[in-house]
């Protein structure tokens, strides 16, 4: 038998590199997070990256980023001003210290609210579950940014990050 | 007799549709706006074109971000299919006729030229490239 060498190992490559991704996904325990349910903010929160959970942030950290739009992470992401005081207010009601707590205790250990992180990526607990993922796999053209969460966390628009 | 009222009702739908074609919907009136901006700009003016829009979506500028020097760094090169911008998320396909929800709101059109033109271009872009663009996207 005659079998094509190249796309059959370009396929095993796939297959191997889900099941690390996968894999190392899997690792991290039973993790939900409520996802956006207002339109208005899923639209405009979720159409340049995933429409970050509320409860993944305390509600000072929500505040300092709504207040600063124009410096979003490197981007302009002003919107009309009404639309950013619902978004705000959605945000701080469904925070990590607030509305969103119970689901998110073991994500702000460690935190200072008074601090009001700005980065998910950088809470203690945030990078503890994510420190044995390899600088290659982050740098793969599938992930790019610590930020694309739904790229390994396949249920991620729907609150699940725990496979 | 009830064969005489479904033709009926079919004709009627058939003028309806007709008629509601040649009405101007939101996409021709957006164009008509960027129209009037680009002659009260320049008195030249004379109407857009789908050729000038596709040179400004496919060429690459030096004003914008290093990242995305031009509007296809994330859209990509085949305007029906999807792109994908740097946080990863997948971009609709501009062409209206792959995407034919697009364009429908003008707030929201220039919610994105104001976004992208300063990421792309590192200015805002005038009524003339708007129109122009957008122009090319309704062809395409």
């Amino acid at each position: 038998m005659n079998l094509p060498a190249r796309p059959l190992s370009l396929t095993l490559l796939a297959v191997a590199f889900s099941a690390l991704v996968l894999g190392r996904a899997q690792a991290g325990g039973s993790h939900y997070f409520p996802p956006v349910s207002d339109p208005v903010v899923k639209e405009e929160c979720g159409s340049c990256h995933l429409a970050f959970a509320p409860s993944m942030l305390p509600t000072s950290s929500w505040q300092r980023m709504m207040g600063d739009l124009k410096n979003h992470f490197g981007d302009d992401a002003t919107v009309d001003p009404e639309i950013a005081a619902k978004i705000a207010d959605y945000l701080a009601g469904n925070a990590a210290d607030t509305g969103g707590r119970r689901y998110s205790d073991k994500l702000l250990r460690g935190v200072s609210t008074a601090n009001a992180p700005l980065r998910i990526t950088e809470l203690p607990k945030w990078v503890k579950e994510h420190r044995k993922v390899p600088d290659w796999e982050w740098k793969h053209k599938e992930v790019r940014t610590r930020a694309n969460c739904a790229a390994c966390h396949a249920d991620a628009e729907r609150g699940y990050y725990d496979e | 007799m009830n064969r005489n009222f479904i033709i009926s009702a079919l004709a009627a739908t058939l003028a309806f549709s007709f008629s509601s074609a040649g009405m101007a919907g939101p996409r021709e009136e957006q164009l008509d706006k960027y129209a009037s901006a680009a002659k009260a700009a320049s008195p030249a003016f004379s109407g857009f074109s789908a050729a000038r829009g596709k040179t400004l979506h496919t060429q690459s500028f030096a004003g914008g971000k290093p990242d995305t020097p031009a509007c296809t760094s994330c859209h990509g090169n085949d305007t029906r299919a999807s792109g994908r911008n740097p946080a990863g998320k997948t971009i609709e396909a501009m062409a209206l006729s792959a995407s034919p929800a697009r364009y429908s709101d003008p707030a929201k059109v220039e919610k994105w030229f104001k976004r992208n033109c300063s990421e792309v271009l590192g200015r805002e872009c005038s009524p003339l490239e708007k129109g122009d663009w957008l122009t090319f996207m309704i062809s395409q």
